[in-house]
């Protein structure tokens, strides 16, 4: 059941670390890029959409929200929307295609801006929420304080379990670092493009076991713009519009990183279930993917969430070289966060809609018109299928 | 320093039970449910009155993690952290740091048991190999 939503144009700023350029700056060309890319001018945009809003929970994490962007852009508005408890990092997306759908806007500039690299000092470290805070509230309020302060650790603890279960070993999750620095090769906006070599990935200081310094994507500065417009509207711009074929937000657990029963499987499998119920393609009719990779492991727990191959299978999946480049179901043809940047899932979705234009040069999935992408880990958790048609 | 949990009604016996040497976990009085994160409301069955009580303070590993990146300039590494099934409250888990043993050692499937330490008015739960 197709949603009347389209993706019609995306734009991702000159990313980088340290790059000493505001947000806004960095927002400001990542806009200009995506109207650019959509044959749309600022005028033509109604609506704009976000996740979190503007935020201070972990440094750099989110430096505006839509009221500076309006401003800034001098957008007038009928539909405005950030979204900090949704869906995922896909959340803002996925709201303004129920705009467009519902006649709220008829295109939406959907943005995720970071400045995550250049906020970053000794002792406030990015994505350690509540960093230089003397109390904290809320789901983390069980981790932080407990010394679980990063991700790392709650993915470092997925994945242990993980390995416990299904024999998953370091190598594996070497093939997806691997795979997508190879992949990052090809894409000159990635931020880590020189090869790494399997003995490099294994070398690598240890950050939190079983997770190593290249299983852990790579804090950036960046905007990522992500336009989403009403099926009819979307007749009109520049490119073939990207059918939003069918969305997932599905989740069934806690709002926790510890306490879902199976902790094997995250949000991701809600979600992904969810998705495929509202729509008659299935995983062998997809053509490229964009899976979050905060952290290497989420990638195999994607996978399985998403039905490419079954539970516990995924190692083997990776093995067979099916993700990588030249294989048949590939990955973050990019370079994903681990090699591109970390811009929060926005720059997967850029991907996938790259290669789905046909325009990711020297990386480019021959003949690719479905698109799969799953934003989030733990119990964050968004996922979408995308058609060119 | 490592940040604090803001002490709230429904959060104030897990971390405060630690003074008495107690584990607290919250129950709901209606149905038996164990709650945690401790809230207000039971998510089963909605009734609000959710009390907590001691429960063994003891458990097993499900799974752990070590980390050796320090997080802030003061924080030792490496240390392992544990997230633990405990008795006595089916479906929950207690993630805290292990003490008195080498990280390297923990293993998915090993018997715990609590202990605490006080910083300000929190007391934090921490597991160690119980034999």
């Amino acid at each position: 059941m197709t949603l009347n939503a389209a993706i019609t144009g995306v734009g991702m700023s000159d990313i980088g670390r340290k790059t000493n350029r505001p947000a806004m700056i960095h927002l400001a060309e990542a806009a200009r890029r995506a109207l650019e890319c959509a044959g749309l001018t600022r005028d033509d945009i109604d609506g704009i959409s976000t996740y979190p809003g503007k935020a201070d929970n972990s440094p750099g994490m989110s430096p505006l929200g839509t009221g500076e962007v309006r401003n800034a852009l001098g957008l007038k508005t009928r539909w405005h929307s950030a979204v900090p408890d949704g869906p995922s990092q896909m959340a803002p997306i996925q709201v303004a295609a129920m705009a467009v759908a519902t006649g709220q806007a008829r295109h939406v500039l959907c943005f995720r801006a970071l400045t995550e690299s250049s906020s970053q000092t000794a002792t406030q470290r990015a994505s350690i929420p509540g960093a230089g805070r003397a109390r904290l509230g809320g789901w983390y309020s069980y981790l932080v304080p407990a010394n679980a302060m990063s991700a790392s650790n709650w993915a470092g603890w997925m994945a242990q379990r993980y390995f416990h279960e299904y024999g998953m070993t370091r190598e594996h999750l070497g093939l997806v670092a691997t795979g997508q620095r190879a992949f990052a090769q090809h894409n000159p906006s990635a931020v880590m493009r020189t090869p790494l070599t399997m003995d490099d990935y294994l070398g690598a200081r240890m950050i939190s076991s079983p997770l190593g310094l290249f299983d852990c994507d790579v804090p950036i500065d960046g905007a990522c713009v992500v336009i989403v417009s009403a099926a009819d509207a979307a007749k009109d711009c520049a490119r073939a519009p990207l059918t939003i074929e069918a969305m997932g937000a599905a989740l069934g657990s806690q709002e926790t990183w510890d306490q879902r029963a199976d902790l094997t499987t995250m949000g991701a499998h809600d979600s992904a279930a969810d998705m495929w119920k509202r729509t008659d393609l299935k995983p062998a009719d997809v053509d490229v993917l964009g899976l979050y990779d905060g952290f290497s492991i989420f990638v195999p727990f994607w996978l399985e969430a998403m039905g490419f191959c079954g539970h516990g299978e995924a190692k083997d999946f990776i093995a067979e070289g099916n993700i990588g480049p030249g294989g048949r179901f590939p990955v973050n043809t990019g370079g994903g966060q681990l090699s591109g940047g970390r811009l929060h899932g926005f720059g997967l979705l850029h991907e996938v809609c790259t290669q789905l234009w046909g325009q990711a040069d020297g990386r480019q999935v021959e003949g690719a018109k479905i698109g799969a992408c799953g934003m989030g880990g733990g119990f964050i958790a968004g996922s979408m299928l995308l058609r060119r048609d | 320093m490592r940040p604090l949990p803001e002490l709230t009604p429904e959060n104030t016996a897990f971390w405060t039970g630690g003074a008495e040497g107690k584990l607290m976990i919250a129950f709901c009085g209606d149905c038996a449910h164990a709650i945690h994160p401790s809230q207000l409301i039971c998510p089963k069955c909605w009734s609000d009155k959710v009390e907590s009580r001691a429960v063994p303070g003891t458990g097993t590993v499900y799974t752990y993690t070590v980390n050796h990146q320090p997080w802030m300039p003061d924080m030792p590494v490496p240390f392992a952290l544990a997230v633990v099934d405990i008795d006595g409250a089916p479906g929950v888990r207690v993630t805290a740091e292990v003490v008195n043993a080498d990280p390297e050692s923990i293993a998915i499937g090993q018997k715990m048991k609590v202990s605490f330490f006080n910083i300000d008015d929190i007391w934090f739960p921490q597991w160690e190999p119980a034999q």
